[in-house]
């Protein structure tokens, strides 16, 4: 009976994360748009470009190698797992004893890989330029990951993320600063993560400022499609990141009954909404920084959660 | 008398209007490049005829214009260009349309030819060979260097035109632009054209800065005609130029701020652009006032909404626009990008006679309105602004300033504006004339030069936008920058690709 409604759990959560993803990313342009007094396209508008996009041929670059063709789906697969392992609505998933942070990472980072790979499988200028661009951002950002992981580890006592957003719902957490401090490189490293405003711009169309997009320009078709979906994918995994390890409340425990968890996902959405339109606000307010600005953007986020793991060391209770 | 003086001439042309025009021999033309090489002299204008090059000169001194004329006798002209750099490009488009050489060596590559019209010296009037060599870029050569070729398809809807970067990683050592895709036959189609359609023809040249084409082209026949439109006209004129030109500041302040992905920016200033493109159909009937300057006068006269429509418009950037400066003040991550950004040094933009905010922008104080005024600038009270960082920051700035002059002038001109004609008739039959003409864009100064052939038809007529001697200084601008801050300083620049395309 329990590993049916694990089963069920899991699925559940697998689905509801591919199915919520685009609507996230719609929403945020939504919300941009409104904000700059344009009426924006409708919140639905992302599915349709996947349709369209699904319809599409594919058109490949005649050098293009096998590589190429199935970064696309490596690159879905990875995000589309370590999506599903973050808690969303409940913590009681099937796969919790694999949903270490490490791990999360370690996919996210191989997805970034391969597709630095793919930016310059066919060889022109922007795919290359775009792949040392994310690159040189993905050398800071993954340490900086890390060492904010590391500090809410020893806090939580475990890299799992049940467990982690278990301690951080329960009232042992208390106010600490180095939570504080994790919790901005964790933001700062999700935006350069999701390639966007100050580190990217998601919707530009200059090709030489172009960093994730530069890398997909190539792509077309349902690889594209599949690539846009990882990227949207990406966002909501980030998203609930943030949301599951730093304001966990609600989200409904291993053992909860179908009430418990269905006002865990009404409080998933409403802080995917709060989160969103934040995002939008902070895009809205900031212009994009030169290129080589981002590394001292992100050395500020390796260093305060750094800074959080020393005060977590050198203080038990900070 | 100073200009002229110094180049030794065989004779002046009576019928140019208003500054003169001399036929020079080689002593000349080498006397008239050596003003330029000096820096006593500004190159206005280089264009061709199928048997002569002339040359139009400003002296910097005494804002004094004149014209030197080179007969080629041979097919061939000297060089202008191996002396002076800012010629060059002119000089291979007069290669390119009427198949004269320019002697003593230098760059002999085709500009706006790319081999593609089926013919070469479209306009030579006689047939001309053309070695058909693949298009080769300037080398750069070191360690770790390589290329990035953009264009002339470009992610975003612009104008083509294809960029060749040399660079090492980010860094960019050489920057070499490849123009003239948007190459229309603008001189080849004006040729025997009636004024009413040669005029047409001038407000298509750049299709944001129809206005000021058209006021240029209605100068220059005016000049040639030696006519005056009434008085009301010339009012209005200058009503669509300074509406023209508020229309093109707010759209370049917000789109180089979205460069640098600030859309904040962009929006608000699209609502600006938006209320003077209504104001602009509401009083005029088009929303970038084609075909109504035309010479003589203009064609149709403001309609009865027109005052409201000004009126309201003055009213509401008055409101929104200083808080629109605070923003982009008060924006530190926009700063950051903007200031020391895409720096043009000042000698450049004297040694090419940069206009616009490109030139005003890197301490070049001029500006067509108040250096060489035509009506009814010369009764209008207005600044120039002029700044020296020449950075993008600076080329914002200035358009920030003439935003503001832009309002003022509208708000003097609506009251001057008194009714009563505004067309005056074309005299005809009064034999060939010329005439020349400067107008500032938004850009810059626009040139007009032309020649009607006694029955009101054109014989010739060239038309030079301001951006010819602002491109090749964007190549200088984004040497040592990096490739990413490349399109932040081509937005500040904003030159035209159909202006210099002709």
């Amino acid at each position: 009976m329990n590993v049916l409604r694990d089963i069920f759990s899991q699925g559940a959560q697998m689905l509801l994360v591919l199915l919520l993803a685009p609507l996230l990313t719609g929403f945020v342009r939504k919300a941009k748009a409104r904000l700059l007094r344009r009426r924006g396209p409708p919140l639905l508008q992302p599915y349709r470009d996947l349709v369209r996009l699904m319809r599409k041929d594919v058109v490949l670059a005649d050098n293009a190698s096998w590589l190429f063709r199935v970064i696309p789906y490596l690159m879905f697969a990875g995000t589309w797992v370590a999506a599903s392992l973050v808690p969303t609505f409940g913590n009681g998933l099937l796969f919790s004893w694999t949903a270490d942070l490490i791990a999360i990472i370690a996919l996210l980072g191989s997805a970034r890989f391969f597709q630095a790979l793919a930016g310059m499988d066919v060889g022109t200028a922007f795919g290359g330029i775009g792949s040392s661009r994310e690159v040189m951002i993905a050398t800071l950002a993954e340490p900086a990951i890390l060492m904010t992981v590391f500090a809410v580890a020893m806090i939580a006592g475990s890299t799992q993320l049940s467990t982690v957003a278990e301690f951080m719902g329960s009232d042992a957490v208390g106010l600490r600063v180095s939570l504080g401090m994790a919790f901005v490189a964790l933001t700062i490293v999700a935006l350069a993560e999701n390639a966007r405003i100050p580190v990217d711009n998601p919707a530009t169309h200059l090709e030489l400022t172009m960093v994730h997009e530069a890398m997909v320009l190539e792509y077309s078709g349902r690889h594209l499609a599949l690539i846009d979906l990882s990227s949207q994918l990406k966002l909501l995994l980030y998203v609930s990141l943030i949301a599951c390890v730093f304001v966990p409340w609600g989200t409904a425990t291993a053992d909860a009954s179908a009430a418990t968890l269905a006002l865990g996902a009404l409080l998933y959405i409403g802080k995917l909404t709060v989160f969103g339109f934040l995002l939008a606000l902070f895009e809205t307010s900031i212009a994009k920084m030169r290129v080589f600005r981002i590394p001292e953007f992100l050395g500020a986020a390796l260093m305060l959660a750094l800074l959080a793991t020393l005060l977590r060391f050198v203080s038990g209770s900070l | 008398m100073g200009l002229l003086d110094h180049i030794p001439h065989q004779s002046t042309v009576p019928a140019h209007r208003p500054w003169p025009r001399a036929v020079v021999a080689e002593e000349g033309w080498r006397a008239a490049i050596d003003q330029l090489v000096a820096g006593r002299a500004t190159l206005l204008g280089f264009w061709g005829e199928p048997a002569a090059v002339h040359m139009a000169l400003l002296d910097a001194a005494s804002a004094e214009i004149a014209v030197v004329t080179y007969e080629c006798a041979s097919g061939s002209f000297p060089s202008v260009a191996i002396d002076h750099p800012p010629a060059l490009r002119l000089e291979r488009t007069i290669h390119d349309l009427f198949g004269l050489m320019p002697l003593g060596g230098g760059d002999r590559r085709p500009w706006l030819d790319h081999d593609v019209w089926g013919q070469s010296g479209p306009l030579a009037g006689r047939s001309v060979a053309r070695a058909t060599v693949p298009y080769e870029f300037l080398p750069a050569e070191g360690e770790g260097l390589h290329q990035v070729a953009v264009g002339p398809v470009h992610a975003g809807i612009i104008e083509p035109g294809h960029f060749r970067f040399t660079a090492n990683g980010e860094h960019v050592v050489r920057l070499e632009q490849w123009l003239g895709y948007t190459h229309k036959g603008i001189e080849s189609l004006m040729q025997g054209a009636s004024l009413e359609a040669a005029a047409r023809l001038a407000c298509r040249t750049s299709g944001d800065s129809a206005v000021a084409y058209a006021y240029a082209f209605a100068l220059a026949v005016e000049a040639a005609l030696g006519i005056e439109p009434p008085r009301r006209a010339i009012f209005l004129r200058a009503l669509m130029a300074e509406l023209e030109r508020l229309a093109n500041h707010f759209g370049d302040i917000g789109a180089i701020c979205n460069d640098a992905s600030f859309a904040l920016m962009h929006a608000q200033t699209g609502v600006l652009r938006e209320r003077c493109l209504r104001a602009a159909d509401a009083a005029f009937g088009h929303r970038l006032m084609m075909d109504v300057i035309v010479p003589g006068g203009v064609a149709r006269d403001m309609s009865s909404y027109g005052i409201p429509a000004m009126q309201a418009l003055l009213a509401e950037i008055k409101k929104v626009f200083p808080r629109l400066i605070e923003l982009y003040d008060n924006t530190t991550s926009l700063q950051d990008r903007t200031v020391t950004t895409g720096i043009v040094k000042t000698e450049y933009v004297r040694q090419f006679g940069a206009g616009g905010y490109v030139g005003r922008a890197s301490g070049r104080d001029f500006d067509t309105r108040r250096a060489i005024p035509y009506a009814p600038y010369g009764a209008l009270s207005f600044d120039v602004p002029v700044l020296d960082a020449g950075d993008v920051n600076a080329r914002v700035w200035i358009r920030i300033r003439e935003v503001e002059q832009s309002v003022a002038l509208i708000a003097q001109i609506l009251d001057r504006l008194a009714p009563g004609e505004i067309r005056t008739a074309l005299p005809a039959g009064r034999g060939p004339c010329e005439g020349l003409a400067l107008a500032e864009a938004f850009r810059g100064d626009v040139l007009v030069w032309l020649r009607l052939d006694g029955e009101n038809r054109i014989e010739r007529c060239h038309l030079r936008d301001a951006s010819w001697f602002q491109w090749p200084l964007l190549e200088t601008a984004i040497e040592g920058n990096i490739i990413a801050d490349f399109p932040l300083c081509n937005k500040s620049f904003n030159c035209s690709y159909s202006g210099a395309d002709l």
